[in-house]
Parts: structure tokens; sequence; C-alpha cells
């Protein structure tokens, strides 16, 4: 199947390689782009990112399989981050997973059978002072409660 | 009461904007700097400002930025460190937020200084949303000359590039850094050449911490004696100390560097939890060595928490009440090294996970009587073993807590 992008995207990669000092330098924000419009990289998406960037389709996957944020498989609609490191711990954070595992009917790491949902228990988010704190997709939340968690699904469509 | 007039993160709710940023005198230093300073009276200013890095190491940022070679005929580089992944740490991601143009003038003043004229900011991809929001003060600062080609009508051009990560800790490691621009894993190169002569595309490259970077402006505010009469002698400026954990008000606090731990979380994060005393204290993230309570009078910076056995790190001070099981923390500490180790080296990917295993053991009841040993062994075999200083980093908490807090794991061992 052959591979393409929408013409938004497609202006979004060629910008990159004009500004980065080097075009294989392009290749984690260009990943991202494809990304955020299929929601994950597929085989031939790999093979068109080494073409436009000029390396082998090898180092596409060698990239892609070392950060954990980059995919192979499609997630959900809304990915849902919750932090697990020691300050997000103190604060109750096992228990905000265990919730969420209960409430979604998947464990952390999985997607629920619709395809609404993607659960991840993930290292420091980086947003301490807000402990226990998640992020659905780009949106922080924290300190979250039980009743909290419950609110933020209310509001999502 | 208040001991520092916050500089660094300014209040209110439109505080990033380029126009609140001008009314609080921003671009200001960089334009009378750069219309009227050569690039080397630039680099000794910062030199007797004394400002040390901000993300963990403490090297001299005007020393750092002095190893540059000048004018070998290769492009330089500067990568702004935005990484923030230390467990515990919080601060940057504030700077980003409420003051992007204060990064962005810091970024202009270091790029002159060394004569760099493409700047990269490597930002955590989890902060997408600060990202999008640099991008936009970017735009903002191109368009009134702050940034471009021809800043302040001088000559000087400086092109900034916010570059995502994909979700890896390691890459706050700085050549790990560099590897991930350049489009590879993020996996750390051995050191020497260091990054200075042989960084970026194997360029000349200087790289800091995002704090580093958003003190520079101040120096050329306020005066680089100024800036040291805020800290100390020989470490200036303020440091942004993050409290989370079992404390009454987590939060950043921005006070002068050498400000006491305990003053931090009692005078300013209103002391530990509701029903709580204190149990542990890391002092500087999570790769800090635990702190007893009896310990915690150590002034804040470099020298002091060397002297006392642990580090200050990137100052996220974490505060551990005595409802925590000692081995819960012991838990969390292996899991997070050996799921961030990058698995370059054997000491680092092995150590790693088998002190989380057995942690996880101890943790479910199984420990055996060796087992505070073989962590020991373990981590005692990753120490200044590694290419990088993840090894150190996931050795010495581990080390700290099995020592000052053995008792309790034996208890847990026993029961």
């Amino acid at each position: 199947m052959k591979f393409s992008l929408s013409a938004e995207s497609a202006r979004k990669v060629e910008e990159l390689v004009r500004r980065y000092p080097r075009k294989e330098a392009a290749l984690l924000p260009v990943l991202h782009v494809v990304q955020r419009e299929k929601g994950f990289i597929s085989p031939e998406a790999e093979e068109w990112i080494a073409a436009t960037l000029g390396i082998p389709a090898l180092q596409v996957r060698e990239v892609l399989s070392f950060y954990t944020l980059l995919r192979r498989k499609t997630a959900g609609k809304y990915v849902i981050q919750v932090c697990r490191n020691i300050s997000c711990y103190l604060a109750g954070a096992e228990d905000i997973l265990k919730y969420l595992e209960i409430k979604l009917g998947v464990r952390a790491g999985a997607t629920t059978p619709d395809g609404r949902y993607t659960l991840l228990a993930v290292e420091c988010l980086g947003n301490c002072d807000h402990a226990p704190c998640l992020m659905v997709n780009d949106e922080d939340y924290g300190p979250v409660s039980k009743d909290a968690v419950d609110g933020i699904f209310m509001g999502l469509s | 009461m208040s001991d520092v007039t916050a500089t660094l993160i300014p209040a209110g709710e439109n505080s990033f904007r380029l126009g609140a940023y001008v009314g609080r005198g921003g671009y200001e230093a960089a334009r009378k700097t750069i219309l009227t300073m050569k690039p080397r009276e630039v680099l000794e200013e910062v030199k007797k400002a004394n400002l040390r890095g901000r993300g963990g190491a403490g090297f001299p940022a005007g020393s750092k930025w002095a190893f540059v070679p000048q004018a070998d005929g290769r492009p330089k580089y500067l990568c702004v460190n935005a990484d923030e992944g230390e467990p515990g740490t919080f601060k940057d991601r504030a700077i980003m937020t409420q003051d992007p143009h204060l990064l962005l003038e810091g970024i202009l003043l270091t790029c002159y200084a060394v004569g760099i004229h493409t700047a990269f900011i490597y930002i955590r991809a989890e902060y997408e949303a600060i990202a999008q929001r640099l991008e936009a003060a970017i735009e903002e600062a191109r368009q009134k000359g702050f940034l471009g080609p021809d800043i302040f009508g001088s000559g000087f051009g400086l092109d900034v590039l916010v570059h995502r990560g994909a979700g890896a800790y390691i890459c706050g490691e700085e050549t790990a850094l560099l590897e991930s621009i350049e489009g590879k894993r993020g996996m750390p190169r051995l050191k020497p050449p260091f990054p200075a002569s042989v960084g970026l595309f194997r360029s000349p490259t200087v790289i800091n911490n995002v704090e580093t970077i958003a003190n520079v402006p101040l120096i050329f505010r306020y005066g680089a004696d100024w800036f040291v009469a805020r800290g100390l002698p020989r470490d200036g400026g303020t440091r942004i100390f993050g409290v989370s954990g079992a404390v009454r008000k987590p939060g950043l606090y921005e006070l002068p560097v050498g400000t006491p731990l305990g003053k931090i979380i009692y005078e300013w994060a209103g002391g530990p939890a509701e029903g709580q005393s204190i149990k542990a204290v890391v002092p500087g993230g999570l790769s800090a060595p635990f702190l007893t309570p009896e310990e915690i009078d150590v002034p804040m910076d470099y020298e002091s928490l060397a002297r006392a056995k642990s580090m200050l790190g990137s100052a996220g001070v974490i505060v551990i009440g005595d409802r925590t099981p000692i081995i819960d923390v012991l838990r969390i500490v292996a899991r997070f090294y050996a799921h961030e180790s990058c698995g370059q080296c054997t000491p680092c990917r092995i150590g790693t996970t088998w002190i989380s295993k057995i942690a996880d053991r101890i943790g479910a009841g199984a420990g055996t009587s060796g087992d505070l040993d073989l962590i020991r062994h373990l981590a005692e075999g990753m120490k200044a073993k590694t290419l990088c200083p993840m090894g150190d980093a996931a050795a010495f908490p581990v080390l700290s807590i099995v020592e000052k807090f053995g008792q309790e794991l034996g208890e847990a061992i026993s029961r």
C-alpha cells in the first residue's frame, strides 16, 4: 500500500527538512508529525520516512523502537499516562492507577476493546507539586482524586 | 518575609507574552549587551558571576563556554536541555510556561558570547503544550527582530528550533541528547572528546540546562556583582527548589543558593504533611543519595551537599514521611533506573534490572538474608563503570537507602 500524508503534514515535514542543518536530524520531529496524523508508525510509514530523509529504513526502526512514546501499533483516542514515580506514589498514585484499571477494564499498558482509551503507567511527568498527576493526550491533570478522574472522563467527547 | 524576589518565574496569567516580558524590562539587557559589548567580554561577565550549571553537575557556565574553540570553520551549536526527567524535578516546566522569553533572551546572550547561530531547545515530548508555547514565543521574538538574521540591527543572526524528545530519561544526559537530535537512539557517547569540541554533528556544542540559561539575562540586567551577592561567592544567584512528597505546601521556591534544606522544608514548604514526621529526604532529584532527618540542616549548594555525601543535583527536594515503608521507596527507585537504562553498558543494564528484581522480591515478602549484600554488591559494580553518569545515578540512591535504612529493610526481609 502506498503511503501518503495530508497536505498539512506534508508541508510540516517539508519545513522540518528545510530548517534542520542535516536532513536526518529531522527524524524525531518527522516521526512525531506522522504519528500525530496516523496514530502510529506503520512499516509503510517507516519506508516513506527513510526515503524522505535519505537514511536506511533500519535506522527509522532502530529509533522508533527506542523511544517509549513512539508507537508501531495504533493507540486509543485518549492516551492516559499515569505517573507512578516517587512523589506521585507518596500521594496515592497506585490507588489512582488501580481505579483506572477497574474503570476501564484493562490493565496498564493496554487499550480498551472499543479503541477509546490506552492506559499507561509511566515514570515522572515533571509535575510533582501536583501529585498524583496524570496526562490525557497533551493535557496535564493533578492533583487527581478518584472523583477528579471521573470528572475528567465526563469532559471527554 | 521574602528572602528574594522571584525573578525566574513571574506570576500572572499573561506573564509569558512578549509584551509582558518587554514590560518587565525584557530584551533590554540583550540589546545593550549585543550593541555595546564584544562576545569575549560577555563571556568574562558570566564567568565573573559564577553561574553554575542548574542541571545537576554544577559546572561553571562561563568556563564551559570558554572551552568552545573559536573560528575553526565549523558551525557551532547551543543545545538547551529541557528534557527535565529527573524524578522530583519540575522547575524548567515553570520557567518555560511562565517566562519563555527569559529563556530566549538567555539563549540569545549565550549564542552571542560563543558565536553560535543555531540553537536547539531539546524538550521532553510530554511537555508538548510547553513546546508549542516556546514556538509561539520564538515567532513573537522573530517578528520583533529579537531573533532572526539581523538582531537589533547588529548583524548578528540566530535561529532557535524546538526539538521534541519521544520518551527517554537518558536523553537528559548531554551526549545522549546530541545523539537524539541527530536522529538516532539516545545512547550516551564516550567522553572525551567533550561536546565543546566535538558535539552536535561533530561540531563545537554548548549544552546547558534551561534554568542555567534563564539566569544569563539577569547577569546583564543587574550585573555580575549583584548576581554573586544573591547566592554564594563561588556559586552565584538563586536556585529554584522544587519541593514535593509529604509536605504541606509542595511547590517551587526560588531562594538563594546555600539556603538550608531544613529551612526550605519547614519555612517554605510548610513542614511535613499532616500527622507525619520526616523519614527521609532526597535533596536534589532521585539520583541524589537520601538524607535522614538528622542531616537536613545542610546548606543547598554543591560543595555543602557533597560534604554531606549527597548532591544538589537538580534541586528537586522529595520528602518521605514516616508512614511510607522504605522498601516501597527502594522498589520505585530501582524500577525507575531499570526502566530507563539505555542498555548500552552491561553494569547498568544488568545491575539496575537485578536490583529492581531483588527489591520487588523483598517487597513481596520473599526476601532472603543475603539480599542487602547482593544489592550493595551490584550497586558498587555500577559506580564509575559506565559511559555516562547513569550508573552512578542508579547506584547512589540505592546505596544510601541500604546504608541508612538497613535496619528497616532487614525487618522487611525477616518478616
